[in-house]
């Protein structure tokens, strides 16, 4: 009797939890279980502070761009223009320093117009005319592929002083490693770095503590009941692409710092990326379920294993693809499995 | 605007396309009265509310609030919330991935930042005054339908309101939990809210409204006061014609026609759903029902027997015959029939039309390379719209856009076209207008006559005394009672349901 | 599929014609033609010309979009089918259909990327590759079907990893197929003056219109895609329909990924097909048919694909260069989609009527 009350118990508080912490778990837990493991297995880079904090260099614009992205799943919407978007943003405001003399602040504020000119597009189309997220994004998705190429169409780094400046600037930290020589290396992260974890945390706390955060999952919850309970269910799906959109804009633009060029080509496949990694982060396309802290080890989990898989070796190029697609695989059986066994028990 | 209203309604148009579905209707609440909506489905409840609430735009007439200045307009259930109309409507409208907490609360707090802590805590205090057995943390999807329904009943009443709608709250409740909603009533009622109140239950009527107004057909009948207007009176006000006597459907025979090969048995069966093993069986011709509260585990039962949950153990005999159930599809070759007991969820489909419902069940029968001929299936839907009295414009109309009574006719047609053995409904009757109701008791009992045997369910006790000649009745998921002829009276039902049996 | 419409809007005459489905594909052709017979009538002209085999072949825009549209109009067959029986799209298309050019290949040429001759018969090879394509088609309906992931997401995974897969199926090498036998397929058979492609098209279509018209493939669909527990009780087993509906997308793949290497009898991995899954949901989208599944007119469909082809061609000729193409294509469809969707055209019958209302006032006074 005792034994199947404490049973009862634990199975309780697993199935207690609210799918959005039930899924969050199950992520970080899988993160800290793969770094741990590449840390005593591969040792080598995982153990110096570097390797980490280049994994967040490397991806701070993912990080932006996969925020919007939950932003967007969690009202059950998606928007696969956000990719193709970075690569406008940093085509352009390249073009605006090298070409048309413009300053970082000028280019900052292009590659914010551009996003927000997107967010409302396409925030509109969803919203107010009830056209579908995919096809309206696969729309922007086009448009910002072919802009990119009619702004300019071939690559180019960008000479602008200020900007390379900027680019190179390296935020020292406190801790750091030894190296061969026995000289102290300290550990640095870019710009890029600090404006994602800004975005992570001010998202963080909208999502989890604002009115309009909490509208963003009841919308992706059940929309039409959302209506009834008093939430403007339009402004609400409005306002999701409207920030997904300016994040992509901030996104470009932390891209554009990290790489210093512009490109047609660049970021290609980062709205999947973003998707895959909003997955991974327990955020599901169904909407109402999700949460940036998340998404914020989505990014982080998929890159790693990118860096595992590139460590052991296995170095031709197909390898990381489907390494990071059974990835992918394994987490969305991992979830449905978890899901599914916790609807059956209730 | 009169002095003691709170709510006058005036001269309201709505259509949809070319269905006229309110026509200068006028309403009017006083303050602290509970006020019934009646009517039958498609009658305009629905729509009025919803107008009222701001769901629907209305095409014209004129809303007079009390405390505001001339005609308001709302135009969302945002407005609606402000203007101090909270409403529970037909079905759930909750978001079943926030907290319970979070779906008393959201959408009618003011500022910007959400105070989890204040908002558990006085959560936490309305589900203990209420009684609802739910934790402010839980989330919402993990609740029974019946405390969904009560915390959507809990949110509503505790908004500072001035008009209170409740759209047929109790259908998913028990006994006790309308008890304790109608005590919540009477006590806003003394407060000086206004509840608009709209429910099939007519007993539930008689029992706390003040006034009743009835729609017929997207019109207003009239406004009454509840002493001046007796049952029956109602009912035909409704109906719009005078009601037959309803026991004069059961000719007393039913047991004439029973034949004595068993048509169904089932030993030991059980399924995911229904856990506890249970016998069953039923003759040539007999009309059966299974009884007990809501959640006492006759649905599943009955779901059991045709396939539609996993089976886990028994054995089967149909004819005679040993034979495995273990999908619906096996239950359909053996010729057995199920109408399921949710219509919107389990019955229709709701882009396909009237004709393609109604072949559905047959075509699947036939098999995957054998489709049915169009000019076919249009000669059984037709023949089946005419039979059953189907309000369609035409076989092409999807079913969606039929009222809840005619969809449920179309699901039976379904079933009665594949020429059933044994055929299970479901609360059938469930939402349902009276008139097309007593049709569908007339049906079973015709259906029983030809040699046909049906299990009937239903929530209503009388209804079921009507039709069947044998009652199991099921209490937590197991049989504790089988009643037949002269025990089949309301007393001995109730006090099987209750205690006891055997 | 094609003569139940016809039928309808027959019967139904104009407005039945403006309700249905059917009329968004056909304006948006409609206002193609007129465009271009306006900007320059010749592009409708078709011509006998000597192609590199000197053999007379027909040319010309008109030919140019029919053959060219070919493999998207297959696609939009399963494409058509996934969505409406699962509510979602297959974006992994491009991806396997790099994959099912790669296993052609591979059955052709055997170890040697250059052979002198073919290793097998191209029979052989056209249907190792559906068998292989099947089964990529079987992984995502598993995934979809029976563990209840969302297809966007599930198809996500062979989208990601399928142009690797086709690299590594060939060890990253590029095989040339230098028989002019298999080129046939891709372009002219001997004789012939149409595009091959065109006929393989045709022949799908036949295929798929014969099916809906002689299994119940098409009420199934729907009715697993509308409510599948109503469906599951009436005796149909929807997780079965859905995976068999991905499962015939991968033959559609298949044999587009067999065009796609007979045009040019070889295979590029990262480019073959880019963005082509885009395209075929576009065809979907553009026939009317709702994405979130349900209801579906497989005609439509086809006919979108059709217009999608129609539109990248015309743009083309207005000497768009192919890398600023997806900015004009993408204005277009989203004008196209936002003219049919349902919320402009309720807000524009209002308008109409209301304009009517105060003309008949006018006359009034």
């Amino acid at each position: 009797m005792m034994k199947k009350v404490a049973l009862n118990r634990r199975t309780g508080r697993l199935s207690q939890m609210t799918d959005t912490n039930l899924l969050l778990t199950i992520t970080i837990v899988v993160f800290f279980a793969m770094y741990l493991a590449a840390m005593l297995f591969i040792g080598r880079g995982f153990l110096r502070v570097q390797t980490f904090l280049n994994i967040l260099n490397e991806n701070a614009a993912l990080i932006i761009l996969s925020c919007g992205m939950s932003l967007v799943m969690i009202t059950g919407g998606i928007d696969i223009s956000v990719g193709k978007l970075t690569a406008l943003v940093c085509m352009s405001a390249a073009v605006n320093l090298d070409y048309n003399g413009g300053s970082i602040l000028t280019s900052i504020l292009i590659a914010l117009g551009i996003g927000l000119a997107f967010g409302i597009v396409q925030g509109y189309l969803v919203a107010y005319l009830d056209i579908q997220p995919f096809i309206v994004t696969l729309g922007g998705m086009f448009f910002a592929k072919g802009m990119t190429t009619i702004v300019n169409a071939t690559q180019f780094n960008v000479q602008n002083e200020a900007f390379v400046a900027l680019k190179n600037t390296r935020i020292y930290l406190p801790v750091g490693s030894v190296n061969r020589l026995g000289k102290f290396v300290p550990a640095y992260v870019e710009i890029g770095v600090v404006v994602a974890i800004v975005t992570v945390i001010v998202l963080f706390i909208l999502l989890r503590w604002t009115k309009l955060g909490r509208s963003l999952y009841a919308v992706g919850g059940n929309s039409q009941s959302a209506n009834m309970l008093g939430i403007n269910v339009r402004r609400t799906k409005f306002i999701a692409h409207l920030l997904c959109g300016l994040l992509a804009g901030i996104g470009g633009y932390v891209y554009f710092l990290h790489v210093g060029s512009g490109a047609p080509s660049h970021a290609s496949g980062a709205e999947m990326n973003a998707i895959a990694s909003s997955i991974i982060g327990g955020t599901m396309l169904t909407g109402g379920v999700g949460n940036i802290i998340g998404t914020f080890f989505g990014v982080l989990s998929l890159s790693t294993i990118k860096n595992i898989v590139a460590l052991l070796g296995l170095d031709d190029a197909w390898w990381t693809n489907i390494t990071v697609a059974a990835m992918i695989c394994i987490f969305l059986v991992v979830q449905s499995a978890v899901l599914l066994r916790k609807k059956d028990r209730n | 605007m009169q002095k003691d209203s709170v709510l006058e309604m005036r001269g309201i148009y709505k259509s949809f396309y070319s269905v006229k579905a309110l026509q200068d209707v006028d309403f009017t609440l006083r303050e602290g009265e509970i006020h019934a909506l009646m009517g039958e489905n498609g009658a305009g409840k629905s729509t009025l509310i919803k107008v009222l609430t701001g769901v629907y735009e209305k095409d014209a007439g004129e809303v007079f609030l009390k405390g505001a200045e001339g005609a308001v307009h709302i135009k969302s259930p945002e407005d609606a919330q402000n203007a101090g109309i909270s409403t529970v409507y037909q079905e759930i409208t909750l978001c079943p991935n926030l907290t319970v907490a979070e779906n008393m609360y959201i959408g009618r707090t003011k500022g910007f930042v959400t105070n989890w802590r204040q908002m558990n805590a006085g959560a936490r205090k309305m589900l203990e005054s209420l009684g609802i057995p739910a934790r402010a943390e839980q989330q919402l999807g993990t609740c029974s339908i019946a405390v969904q329904q009560m915390v959507a009943i809990a949110r509503a009443v505790d908004m500072e309101c001035k008009v209170l709608i409740l759209d047929e709250p109790t259908s998913s409740l028990d006994e006790s939990e309308v008890a304790k909603l109608f005590r919540l009533m009477l006590d806003l009622k003394s407060r000086g809210v206004g509840i608009i109140f709209v429910t099939h239950f007519l007993d539930q009527v008689y029992e706390v409204c003040d006034r009743i107004t009835v729609l017929r057909d997207g019109k207003l009948v009239g406004e009454y006061a509840i002493e001046n207007l007796p049952r029956v009176e109602l009912v035909s006000k409704m109906l719009g014609k005078e009601l037959n006597d309803l026991s004069d459907i059961k000719s007393g025979d039913e047991e004439a026609h029973i034949g004595s090969e068993v048509i169904y048995e089932a030993e030991g069966l059980s399924s995911s759903a229904a856990r506890h093993p249970f016998d069953f069986s039923i003759h040539k011709g007999e009309v059966n029902g299974f009884t007990g509260l809501l959640g006492s585990g006759r649905s599943e039962c009955v779901r059991a027997i045709f396939g539609a949950d996993k089976v886990t153990g028994g054995k089967v005999r149909v004819n005679g015959k040993d034979v495995r159930i273990s999908k619906p599809r096996d239950a359909m070759k053996h010729r057995i029939g199920y109408l399921p007991e949710d219509r919107k969820r389990d019955g229709i489909v709701g882009d396909l039309s009237v004709r393609d419902n109604i072949i559905l069940a047959l075509q699947v029968l036939d098999g995957f390379f054998h489709p049915i001929s169009r000019a076919k299936a249009e000669k059984a839907a037709d023949e089946y719209i005419k039979l059953l009295e189907i309000k369609t414009a035409s076989s092409d109309t999807p079913i969606k856009s039929l009222s809840g009574g005619n969809q449920q006719k179309v699901i039976l047609a379904r079933w009665l076209l594949t020429d059933p053995q044994y055929l299970i409904l479901d609360e059938p009757t469930r939402g349902i207008d009276i008139g097309t109701k007593i049709e569908i008791q007339k049906l079973v009992l015709q259906l029983a006559e030809k040699g046909k045997s049906v299990t009937f369910i239903s929530s209503e006790i009388d209804e079921m005394l009507r039709t069947c000649s044998r009652l199991v009745v099921m209490r937590d998921g197991k049989t504790v009672g089988e009643l037949r002829g002269a025990d089949l009276t309301q007393n001995k039902i109730m006090s099987t349901i209750a205690g006891g049996g055997k | 599929m094609t003569a139940e419409t016809l039928k309808k809007t027959g019967s139904a005459g104009w407005m039945g014609l403006f309700r249905n489905q059917i009329f968004i594909p056909i304006a948006a052709l409609l206002v193609l033609v007129i465009f271009n017979l306006i900007a320059d009538p010749s592009f409708f002209q078709i011509s006998y010309s000597l192609n590199s085999n000197g053999d007379p072949v027909l040319s010309g825009y008109l030919i140019t979009i029919l053959d060219n549209a070919s493999e998207l109009a297959i696609l939009a067959i399963g494409m058509t089918l996934v969505t409406a029986a699962s509510g979602g799209q297959d974006i992994s298309v491009g991806a396997t259909i790099a994959i099912a050019g790669s296993v052609v290949l591979r059955v052709l040429c055997g170890d040697n990327p250059r052979p002198d001759e073919m290793q097998a018969s191209i029979l052989t090879a056209f249907l190792v590759c559906c068998v292989v394509s099947m089964l990529f088609g079987a992984f995502n309906g598993a995934l979809v079907a029976f563990l209840n992931i969302q297809p966007m997401i599930a198809t996500l995974i062979l989208y990601t990893a399928g142009r690797s897969i086709a690299a590594w199926i060939n060890n990253n090498r590029l095989p040339i197929i230098s028989d002019p036998s298999f080129g046939y397929f891709g372009t002219f058979l001997p004789g012939v003056p149409i595009p091959t492609p065109i006929f393989i098209a045709l022949i799908c279509m036949v295929i798929i219109a014969l099916t809906l018209k002689f299994t119940t493939l098409g009420l199934y669909t729907q009715a697993v895609g509308i409510n599948p527990n109503s469906a599951k009780l009436n005796g149909i087993n929807p997780q079965m329909i859905k995976f068999i509906t991905y499962v015939i997308m991968g033959l559609c793949v298949a044999v587009a990924g067999f065009i796609k290497v007979t045009r040019f009898s070889t295979i590029n991995y990262s480019v073959v097909a880019l963005d082509i899954e885009m395209d075929a949901i576009l065809a979907v989208a553009l026939g009317g048919n709702a994405l979130s599944g349900g209801r579906f007119s497989m005609a439509s469909s086809i006919l979108g694909a059709y217009v999608i082809q129609f539109l990248t061609t015309t743009l083309f000729k207005f000497n768009v260069s192919s890398s600023a193409l997806p900015a004009y294509k993408a204005v277009v469809v989203i004008a196209l989609v936002v003219l049919s969707a349902p919320a402009v055209r309720a807000k524009m019958g209002k308008l109409w009527r209301s304009l009517q209302a105060s003309k008949l006032k006018k006359e009034a006074a």
